[in-house]
């Protein structure tokens, strides 16, 4: 399948879908670059000038920005940590021979069908909520106070929330990467007099790197993007405490109506995706070569 | 160092017995070879004496001392695997002086003893190479190299060369008997391949469904096979056994005739050729003879026999006799 017109005709036929997806990509991305330029406010009758950076001096300028920057930051790497920690720990616990595997493993995956504003209601109202919540009817049994997760601690509630419904993502990963060790080099490591620790650091974890990398490139691209469970649970509060980029632009374009600040915080977050991108790409893609 | 005593060493899996119970000595510095079809059980009695499956009951004493309860890495035994084992984000330097880091050496002590191992196995060019980067023959003298700088008190090879190539696998099978000749160290080694067996070993052990069969010197279980399971294993091509009225000739419920102990010409016995295949030192025919069967013969290179012929053969040389429960007479 290699021969000049066999290329030709591959590319001739793969090209309308490329062209497809391009337009798909680059008429969002131009009308959303061009409204940020825009001064259009759907509650006002003039949507006619031009502003200049003017929308993207607001965000620049506004405290909320940078906290908010902070926070979507916090949110990726937290969970980032927490399920990649947790998740090779559980991939190490399931793939023991144990009665009743795959019902194990079918549990363990469980919560990532439960869809985001589910989970984060589930959270708010089962777990974390002050009178009926299972946390506060513990602090309860021990005599303490309970703890008002979603408002002296906001942000660690979303993190937490978020990385229960990614954790079993992290793990399907870790696990499949897990199984396809081969045992002879557990047991030549053992022979070698390797401890159970020091086979974990220089045999498993270095088979691990990739899938590792396949997770964080993975989970990262979709925790820049976190909404349903911020608005379902904090609504970005207390006061802006729990407020990330993504909740910032729907405050601007939902509550605010002001659609020229909204497309502009959209593009800063492109930027910061690409920016973030990078980084990761640079730190991490040669865990993807051969 | 490196005699190991097996006392009515037992493993089953659940209900299955895979070896119902072994008693076998192998002394210091021997190279003793476990052979037998597959599915006998002689992997599974290498990875007892490894360490890395628990005997169901039995005892193994390493150099006097209890090994049955020891984890593998305090036996003293280093083990070359089948697929090599490598560790594959490791260069060839990291891979043989793991144990050696793992033991907590020094790093000088562990760079000498890697330039050292490196240099007997030829392996000083590739040392910052990685195993990917490396042929099949390459990798095999990595694992080796990693088993020797440990410097144990036994080596233990599980079907080493069986992902070689026909001409690599002479060359190692060398490789490793000289390897045994400079360190005089104890070496296990379990393959399904007689020739391997015949060629390295200074003691067979001959398993069949995890029962030893015989256990002999090459030339011993060549000439002197004890039971009709050995005499059929041992030797290329298989021996001859013929049952019924020639074998009530001698004595005997069956006879068995080497292929090399058959003479063509003049004899007895009288058969067409059905198959001829002329290597040019050999001719390996087989030939049907009425009344016994087909047999395989060994003959010169300058017999020239074909599809058709009718030819005479006559037996020359030991003819193996055996009751009816398959034990020699």
């Amino acid at each position: 399948m290699s021969t000049q017109s066999s290329r030709l005709a591959a590319r001739a036929m793969v090209a309308p879908s490329v062209v497809l997806l391009l337009i798909w990509m680059i008429v969002p991305l131009a009308m959303t670059l061009y409204y940020s330029f825009r001064f259009y406010r759907l509650l006002s009758p003039d949507r006619t000038g031009w502003v200049g950076f003017t929308n993207y001096l607001w965000f620049f300028n506004s405290p909320d920005f940078w906290l908010a920057l902070f926070n979507t930051l916090a949110l990726v790497g937290g969970v980032l940590i927490i399920t990649v920690v947790l998740g090779i720990l559980i991939a190490l616990l399931i793939d023991q021979p144990v009665k009743g595997q795959g019902y194990l493993r079918i549990l363990v995956i469980a919560p990532f069908f439960v869809m985001p504003p589910v989970a984060a209601s589930i959270w708010e109202n089962l777990f974390m909520h002050p009178q009926n919540g299972l946390f506060s009817a513990i602090a309860r049994g021990f005599g303490a106070q309970p703890i008002l997760f979603l408002e002296q601690y906001p942000m660690w509630s979303v993190i937490g929330i978020v990385s229960w419904e990614w954790l079993p993502f992290a793990t399907l990963i870790l696990l499949t990467a897990l199984q396809s060790l081969s045992s002879e080099q557990l047991e030549a490591a053992e022979m070698d007099g390797a401890s159970a620790f020091s086979r974990f650091r220089y045999i498993i974890l270095p088979h691990m790197t990739r899938a590792i990398t396949v997770v964080i490139l993975i989970q990262t691209i979709f925790l820049l993007g976190i909404f349903g469970e911020i608005f379902t649970t904090t609504q970005g509060g207390p006061g802006s405490a729990s407020t990330t980029l993504p909740y910032m632009i729907f405050k601007q374009a939902i509550a605010a109506k002001d659609i020229g600040r909204a497309a502009a915080g959209g593009i800063i977050a492109v930027i910061l995706a690409n920016i973030v991108a990078y980084f990761l790409m640079r730190g991490l893609g040669r865990n993807l070569e051969n | 160092m490196g005699k190991i005593q097996l006392t009515k060493v037992r493993k089953s899996f659940g209900e299955v017995d895979v070896i119902p119970g072994i008693d076998l000595t192998i002394e210091n510095g021997e190279f003793v070879v476990f052979v037998g079809p597959s599915g006998c059980g002689k992997s599974t009695l290498l990875r007892l004496i490894a360490g890395l499956e628990d005997t169901t009951s039995g005892v193994i004493d390493i150099d006097g001392k209890d090994a049955t309860n020891l984890p593998p890495a305090k036996r003293g035994l280093a083990m070359v695997f089948q697929s090599y084992a490598l560790y594959p984000h490791m260069t060839v330097r990291k891979n043989i002086a793991f144990p050696l880091k793992m033991a907590g050496m020094d790093q000088a002590e562990q760079d000498k003893r890697v330039e050292r191992a490196a240099k007997v196995l030829n392996l000083s060019n590739y040392l910052d190479r990685r195993p990917g980067q490396l042929s099949g023959g390459q990798r095999q003298r990595v694992a080796i190299g990693r088993a020797i700088v440990r410097e144990p008190a036994a080596f233990l090879f599980d079907e080493p060369l069986s992902n070689l190539d026909a001409a690599l696998r002479v060359g190692m099978r060398q490789e490793i008997s000289e390897l045994h000749q400079s360190l005089k160290t104890t070496m296990i080694y379990v393959t399904h391949d007689q020739v391997e067996a015949m060629t390295m070993a200074d003691k067979i052990v001959v398993l069949n469904a995890g029962r030893i069969e015989q256990v002999g010197a090459p030339l011993e279980l060549y000439n002197h096979p004890k039971n009709l399971f050995v005499a059929g294993f041992i030797g290329s091509p298989k021996m001859n056994l013929i049952e019924g009225a020639e074998a009530a000739k001698h004595n005997a419920h069956s006879i068995g005739v080497r292929p090399e102990h058959i003479s063509v010409g003049d004899g007895p016995w009288e058969g067409v050729v059905g198959l001829s295949e002329h290597l040019g030192s050999d001719s390996f025919l087989k030939v049907s003879v009425e009344g016994i069967g087909t047999l395989t013969v060994r003959a010169p290179g300058e017999v020239n026999a074909h599809h058709g012929d009718r030819i005479r053969l006559a037996p020359a040389g030991k003819i193996h006799r055996f009751d009816a429960n398959g034990l020699a007479i």
